[in-house]
């Protein structure tokens, strides 16, 4: 097992445009041979992080340190990075080999030994056969795997993806989520890849950085996002939830008492918070119908999804309430109108920050 | 680090460009204010070129070289943007037809071929056909190639004019010429006044065909300056040169406004 | 259905009846008054000449022959090239090849630097760029001629500070008949180049940038491939009208740098002018020039097609 060293540190990372902050003192630290993503919606400061790291935008304060050595003062082409661009920008004058050996040339690799590197970058993704085609010849799908290739082929240290598989219909998209996830795994190399899409980021990542207005929201696994997520913006971001504003009453250790709207009380983790007004999030999945239950509604629409069923319900205190079961022989489908008890699973309600 | 757009010396070139471009003309500007007789060194600020254009010996001579530059230059304007935006509806709403490319080529041509060319080319041509030269054989080349730089601005603006505004006139019953005349030439104006700039300036700028064609005893205002310098560089060139650059710096300022305007009510 | 398209070419459109009509007006002037014209000279210029400027219907290849040949390709001894006219036609195409080269080392950062400056300040430099175009070619080239004369803005001062003790022997001089040309010409070359560096893809100097390439080659490798037509078509802007220009070598040149232009004009002035041999001399400079265009449009049927 190889020792986990530490291949990005960025320590309180600040980047100005004017009078616009795009990063608020961001630090993170990636992990060798991981796949991070960065997640977030438009405008979040995803992207300015990873031209950052790249080099293409200068920081005004902070620090980026690769394998402990500081790089925020190199220029990009001094950087063991490299970076498959959103729209890919393939050099249309080269063909496909030549695209994928530019770096090895650049570096000063000889003639024969980058035709041969380049080669074998384009074996790997299964584009031997156009070598030797001008980029506007190939497919979008294509032309990724080629940016990809040449991104790969001087062998970086870090390899940055800003949204490489956006352009790409659904059915490619996944596939590619599925190559990209092998292609880390095989090579080792840490991949930090920019996304706004929830469900990429959790199928593909080791790790996630959840970002919003140029901060860093939540770090953790894919796992550790979606069932303890820690403020209202990560909870309602990634999947589906109910947010509902409930009073703690008060603290014993890690846990807290909260009262529900409706008075009934139940027992959570208290997840840093204080007696007062706060937020709960309840996956939607995470509740059922049941003869007794902590909350009281009444079904205003049933939705019939196939897999699922989802009941769109509200509380007697007036907030909507999502429930989502899953389809099975169920005798009853519950009519709009109806009042029903809405139980809680166990651990289901999470207190967050805000 | 700078950005990828950033190249070192890049600027120091455009700046030098644009001295170079400008030095020339600012340092006639200056130097037609100079006081003394002399070319070479200054003796202070004077308008007395300015009078000395008006009102000097060689005065009668540049008047008439300006009123034929200019009458000239009014009537070929005004020629070839009528002939301009008829060929203009044509090729922009006339469809297809034949002899389309043709056509086109045709309006390019006093573009492609050098100006020399032409300039023999037409002097060859009155000769032959014994139209004395003078002021209708200048007439009619400074037409010929105004054409086509009327043809540029008018079509530019044509092209973004959507057929729909005239087509809704016709459904509300008017004739074709109504259509033309009350729909489409209004949203065409600032193009069509943006062609007559620009062929004006083309004319009365225009030096090597006018020589050819002029025949003796015929000036523009460009020939009878050509033929003044070759005599030697007079300050009152320099007042006449100053401003002339002052009508082409007004013209271009004035079309560039007029194609903001015309920008402002694009449909 | 009919033409809700911008261009309006649909089949409702009244005008197509009228093209005709229309166009008849651009057809006869310029077909007439050009057309023509060209294909009289080409007659002319195997016609004899008349000595007092004129020409007689004698059909016959002496223009021609004395372009190229000192004695007739007929005649009794055998023929010997005469250099002084190809010479001529050389010096033209090396100056206006010189002239082009000038605007390209100045005219491309000059470009690229506007292309990449933020909108408002772009059109400021463009507009800049351009005005001096609009003035008068004579006035700038006769302002041209002043500067640079011997006792002129130029040389004085540069006398004065010492820092040269003769003035500078630019009058006359193929160096001024190039500054000429490159004077009259430089926006042709801005302006293609501009707008190729502004259709430009800049994510593609980052690309090579994270790839290890340093700006220059980023510069040579890829920015100036991808901006090839601009620089083509700035090119054949230039040369061009070099070729048959007359103002700059007639103004700024002397014996040792006469052009065609001025060989030409000579032709058609006073009693001395041989009207065919003209016609000829401006024959081959058109032949130049298309040759010069057919190449441009098959680099472009190339790219096209790529």
């Amino acid at each position: 097992m190889r020792w986990m060293s530490t291949a990005i540190e960025i320590r309180s990372a600040v980047k100005r445009y004017g009078t616009t902050t795009a990063l608020h003192a961001v630090s993170l630290e990636i992990a060798d041979n991981a796949f991070f993503t960065l997640l977030g919606p438009s405008g979040c400061g995803k992207t300015t992080l990873l031209r950052c790291i790249a080099g293409f935008e200068d920081l005004n304060e902070g620090e980026i340190r690769l394998f402990g050595q500081d790089i925020a003062r190199l220029d990009p082409n001094h950087r063991p990075v490299n970076t498959v661009f959103q729209h890919y920008a393939l050099f249309p004058h080269m063909t496909v080999l030549e695209n994928v050996a530019f770096g090895l040339k650049m570096i000063g690799v000889s003639l024969d030994d980058r035709r041969a590197r380049a080669g074998r970058m384009l074996e790997m993704v299964h584009l031997s056969a156009f070598a030797d085609r001008m980029p506007t010849q190939l497919s979008g799908g294509q032309q990724q795997r080629v940016a990809l290739a040449r991104a790969l082929a001087p062998e970086p240290k870090v390899l940055l993806l800003d949204e490489p598989l956006s352009a790409l219909d659904l059915k490619l998209r996944q596939a590619m989520r599925v190559e990209l996830k092998t292609l880390q795994e095989e090579t080792g190399i840490t991949f930090v890849f920019v996304t706004h899409d929830q469900e990429e980021a959790l199928t593909m990542s080791d790790r996630i950085a959840v970002m919003s207005q140029g901060r860093v929201q939540q770090v953790g696994s894919a796992r550790e996002i979606y069932e303890a997520p820690v403020n209202r913006f990560v909870a309602d971001f990634i999947g589906e939830t109910n947010l509902i504003e409930v009073t703690v009453e008060r603290i014993e250790g890690d846990w807290a008492r909260v009262i529900l709207p409706g008075g009934h009380v139940i027992r959570c983790a208290a997840a840093g918070t204080s007696p007062g007004k706060h937020h709960l999030s309840i996956r939607p999945e995470r509740l059922s119908l049941a003869k007794t239950g902590e909350l009281v509604a009444t079904i205003e629409r049933v939705v019939y999804l196939g897999t699922d069923l989802q009941l769109l319900t509200r509380l007697t205190s007036g907030e909507a309430i999502q429930v989502r079961l899953q389809n099975s022989a169920r005798t009853e489908v519950p009519a709009p109108g109806t009042q029903v008890a809405l139980h809680l699973e166990e651990g289901a309600a999470r207190l967050l920050a805000d | 680090m700078k950005g990828v757009r950033h190249y070192p010396g890049f600027l120091t070139m455009a700046v030098a460009c644009l001295v170079i471009l400008y030095a020339p003309l600012i340092v006639v500007t200056v130097y037609s204010f100079n006081a003394s007789t002399s070319i070479t060194t200054w003796g202070g600020f004077s308008w007395r070129w300015y009078g000395d254009v008006f009102t000097g010996p060689e005065a009668p001579r540049f008047k008439a070289a300006a009123w034929n530059s200019i009458t000239i230059a009014v009537l070929a304007a005004s020629a070839a943007t009528t002939i301009a935006v008829a060929a203009s509806l044509a090729m922009i709403r006339g469809g297809r037809f034949r002899g389309k490319s043709a056509t086109f080529a045709l309006i390019n041509l006093p573009l492609m071929v050098p100006e020399i060319v032409t300039a023999v080319a037409t002097l060859i041509f009155f000769s032959a056909i014994g139209l004395v030269t003078g002021y209708m054989t200048i007439l009619i080349a400074h037409i010929v190639f105004c054409i086509p730089f009327a043809y540029l601005p008018i079509t530019a603006r044509l092209q973004g004019i959507e057929d729909s505004y005239e087509q809704a006139a016709r459904d509300l019953y008017a004739t074709q010429w109504q259509a033309f005349r009350l729909v489409l030439l209004p949203l065409m104006l600032p193009g069509v006044i943006s062609g007559f700039l620009l062929a004006f300036i083309i004319s009365l700028d225009d030096f090597i065909i006018t020589n050819f064609v002029k025949g003796a005893g015929m000036e523009t205002l460009p020939t009878a300056i050509f033929g003044s310098v070759k005599q030697g560089i007079k300050p009152n060139i320099m007042a006449i040169s100053t401003m002339m650059l002052a009508v082409s710096v007004l013209f271009v300022t004035l079309s560039y406004l007029v194609n903001r305007i015309g920008q402002r009510t694009r449909s | 259905m009919a033409g809700l398209t911008p261009s309006g070419q649909g089949n409702g459109s009244g005008y197509r009846r009228i093209v005709a009509p229309l166009l008849l007006p651009t057809w006869l002037m310029i077909g007439i008054f050009l057309v023509l014209p060209v294909l009289l000279m080409a007659i002319y210029s195997f016609l004899t000449k008349e000595f007092r400027g004129g020409v007689i219907w004698d059909f016959t290849l002496a223009s021609y022959d004395q372009f190229f040949l000192n004695r007739g390709l007929f005649g009794d001894e055998p023929p010997v090239i005469e250099w002084t006219y190809i010479t001529i036609f050389w010096r033209s195409i090396w100056q206006a090849a010189v002239a082009t080269l000038i605007c390209l080392a100045i005219g491309f950062p000059t470009a690229w630097f506007i292309a990449t400056r933020p909108p408002r300040s772009r059109a400021i430099w463009l507009f800049l760029i351009t005005i001096p175009y609009w003035v008068n070619l004579l006035i700038r080239t006769v302002s041209l001629k002043f500067l640079i004369r011997d006792n002129g803005p130029l040389n004085e001062p540069l006398m004065a500070l010492g820092l040269i003790t003769d003035p500078l022997p630019l009058v006359n001089t193929n160096l001024a008949v190039q500054l000429g040309l490159f004077y009259s010409y430089l926006p042709f070359m801005v302006l293609p180049i501009y707008a190729a560096v502004e259709r430009y893809n800049f994510a593609l100097s980052e690309a090579a940038a994270d790839l290890y390439a340093s700006r220059w080659v980023t510069l040579w490798e890829i920015v100036l491939p991808v901006v090839k037509p601009g620089i083509i078509a700035g090119c054949i802007l230039v040369f061009v009208p070099s070729l048959g220009a007359f103002l700059a070598p007639d103004l700024l040149g002397g014996a040792k740098t006469f052009m065609i232009g001025s060989l030409i004009d000579e032709q058609f002035r006073g009693s001395q002018g041989n009207w065919p041999f003209g016609a000829a001399a401006a024959m081959i400079l058109m032949t130049l020039v298309l040759i010069v265009l057919m190449f441009y449009a098959r680099a472009q049927a190339r790219e096209g097609a790529r």
